[in-house]
């Protein structure tokens, strides 16, 4: 083989025995089995564990910060607006003469807080909705599809630009229009992934055993596609924090006094040519990191779930 | 493969009616109405209300659909309110622009990320690899209105080498005889579609390389080069097509925020601006040519994964 050293995750996962095998897959457990394998394919992956710590580190910032760095984010204050950074003001004040570093940190709850909901709550949707209609196949899977292929065909902003004019944006708001756009592509990945499980074995045993349904559904299906559902999930965070920022660019973000990065970042440029680098720079960063973890999390996890990607002895 | 495409077109039919029913639903759920927008705050009921007949908006919604479908059909996409214009004539006026500033961008992208992803696959865990992957990840992770406006800053403000803004032509053959105004925008579109193929040209790659043909071409004392393009770059190829067809959605997305930081009068500016205005048809017309555009894009990636591929072979299925 010519090939280089596989990346460090893959080495890691293959034992001093040789390569792990999988685990045949059957009934999960509640509570062990899946979650240990994921955590323990999570800590022996080095860009997930990067990926981990910055998130981890971003979240205290953002939610244990403003209970020692307590900061006005309320009350626009004129008379201290743009101040360049000092001792005072660690990354000076936007244009309202809110404190920048406080106000990443009450931002960056926003774009957290929305990431997140987003991806729980359009995963679960997305998860179950894939899994009923690949395991019940048929007429209803080809309805169930088409109506996924529908929302699909129609691109996310422009879904987005015509769903903001009917609600007034709120953080709850945006969380549950995105959500409704992002169900769409888990619902796809776990309607594939339980097409080839449902013919496995276990799961024609569990059938003969006389489980019901919704047990065969909840119990071995969605718990066997959990790796493609995390690291959809990831991915989903990662997303809706940048679709939230193309939102506040174009107007139709969330209202003030409420912040987020991206609303800060679309503020900020606005003063790029003015040489008020504090305005733009600071949430640019945090954004960009935040997302690269989130993306970096999600390529980590799916690099070692993918069987096909391991390096062959 | 007759029954195969036959469901197949069959699907995307129904997908496409389906988008017209959604997006006329969604239209019309926005509030503010229509005639406010159009002739602002400050009209009377009595013009509000003729508005309103004129166009047929105080008929019931199953009513405005039947209409509209029938339209449709007749090729008639409406007019537009803010415009005074028919919604056909000003996607044709906008669409040959897209056509240059998406069809070049994607084209760069792909001669871009396609041996990228080989480099990075072949390269995999080397320094190389994880350079790109970083670089990748970054432009990937970045919000394309920051990007943009970070080119503008560089190139525009600081070098002084090539213009912030669009070209501003109206027709295809002036747009392309200012290609520096051209630059910034391609650019901005291509840097962010590379970072997506050239993911996904890396994992196909490094499922390819495993193969055994590829061990095959190896010891029989092929060149590594020819390995590369006879086995490696075809093979891996194909996924590609999938995302290509998937990614239209995307492109358009990125499109509407490119237009309106470069401000180029294409599509996703005039989305834009009728989403803002309440414009109903163009609204309409301009979403379900993008959904159509996208369900034939799926439905060409399919077609020609299957024709591309061998070992793809649907009706055994």
């Amino acid at each position: 083989m010519t090939l280089r050293e596989p990346w460090p995750g893959a080495v890691a996962a293959s034992g001093p025995d040789g390569p792990d095998v999988l685990p045949e897959v059957g009934e999960v457990p509640a509570g062990r089995g899946s979650g240990r394998l994921i955590l323990s394919t999570f800590a022996r992956n080095r860009v997930a564990m990067v990926g981990v710590g910055l998130v981890v580190l971003i979240t205290l910032f953002c939610f244990l910060g403003p209970l020692f760095y307590r900061t006005n984010q309320i009350t626009v204050r004129l008379n201290i607006e743009e101040l360049a950074p000092s001792g005072k003001y660690p990354l000076g004040t936007d244009a309202s003469g809110y404190n920048v570093l406080g106000r990443l940190m009450v931002g960056g709850q926003s774009s957290l807080e929305l990431g997140v909901a987003v991806a729980i709550a359009s995963t679960a949707v997305g998860a179950l909705y894939g899994a009923i209609a690949g395991f019940v196949g048929g007429i209803i899977d080809a309805i169930m599809m088409r109506v996924v292929d529908t929302f699909l065909a129609i691109p996310g902003l422009v879904l987005l630009l015509i769903l903001v004019n009917i609600v007034t944006p709120s953080l709850w708001m945006i969380i549950i229009l995105l959500s409704v756009l992002s169900w769409l592509g888990v619902s796809r990945l776990v309607r594939g992934e339980v097409l080839t499980l449902r013919t496995r074995e276990f799961v024609q045993a569990a059938r003969m055993m006389g489980a019901s349904r919704r047990r065969i559904v909840i119990r071995h299906l969605v718990p066997n596609a959990i790796g493609v559902i995390i690291v959809n999930a990831t991915f989903t965070v990662a997303d809706a924090i940048l679709t939230l920022s193309a939102l506040s660019f174009l107007g139709l973000g969330l209202p003030p006094p409420s912040a987020d990065w991206g609303s800060m970042l679309s503020d900020g440029l606005n003063y790029l040519f003015d040489g008020y680098w504090w305005l733009v720079y600071p949430p640019a960063i945090i954004l960009i990191i935040t997302v690269v973890a989130f993306n970096m999390i999600g390529d980590a996890i799916r690099d070692s779930l993918d069987v096909r990607l391991q390096q062959r002895p | 493969m007759t029954r195969y495409l036959i469901r197949r077109v069959g699907q995307a039919i129904v997908v496409v009616v389906g988008v017209m029913i959604l997006t006329f639903i969604m239209v019309h759920m926005v509030p503010g109405s229509a005639a406010r927008a159009a002739l602002g705050v400050r009209a009377t009921p009595a013009r509000i209300a003729a508005f309103n007949s004129t166009y047929g908006l105080n008929r019931p919604l199953y009513e405005q659909f039947v209409s509209y479908t029938g339209q449709l059909i007749r090729g008639n996409l409406g007019t537009s309110f803010t415009l005074q214009q028919p919604v056909s004539a000003l996607i044709a006026q906008r669409l040959p622009r897209d056509a240059i500033l998406l069809g070049m961008s994607t084209v760069l992208a792909l001669l871009i990320a396609l041996p990228l992803g080989i480099y990075q696959a072949v390269q995999r865990g080397g320094i190389g690899d994880n350079v790109f992957t970083g670089v990748s990840f970054t432009l990937y992770s970045m919000p394309d209105f920051f990007f943009a406006l970070l080119l503008i800053a560089i190139f525009s403000v600081q070098l002084h080498i090539l213009p912030p803004e669009a070209p501003q032509a109206a027709t295809v053959a002036g747009i392309l005889a200012d290609p520096r105004a051209l630059v910034l925008p391609v650019l901005t579109l291509t840097l962010v579609s590379v970072a997506g193929f050239s993911r996904y040209m890396r994992s196909s790659a490094i499922d390819v390389l495993a193969q055994d043909y590829i061990r095959v071409a190896r010891a029989k004392g092929l060149r590594e080069r020819l390995v590369l393009l006879r086995h490696v770059l075809r093979n891996s190829m194909l996924p590609i097509v999938t995302v290509l067809g998937l990614s239209l959605p995307g492109i358009v997305v990125g499109a509407v925020i490119a237009e309106e930081v470069f401000n180029y009068p294409g599509m996703g500016l005039l989305f834009y601006q009728a989403a803002t205005s309440h414009d109903f048809p163009i609204l309409l017309g301009s979403t379900l040519l993008v959904g159509v555009a996208t369900v034939i894009g799926n439905l060409a990636a399919d077609i020609s994964y299957a024709v591309l591929d061998p070992r793809v072979r649907y009706d055994s299925a």
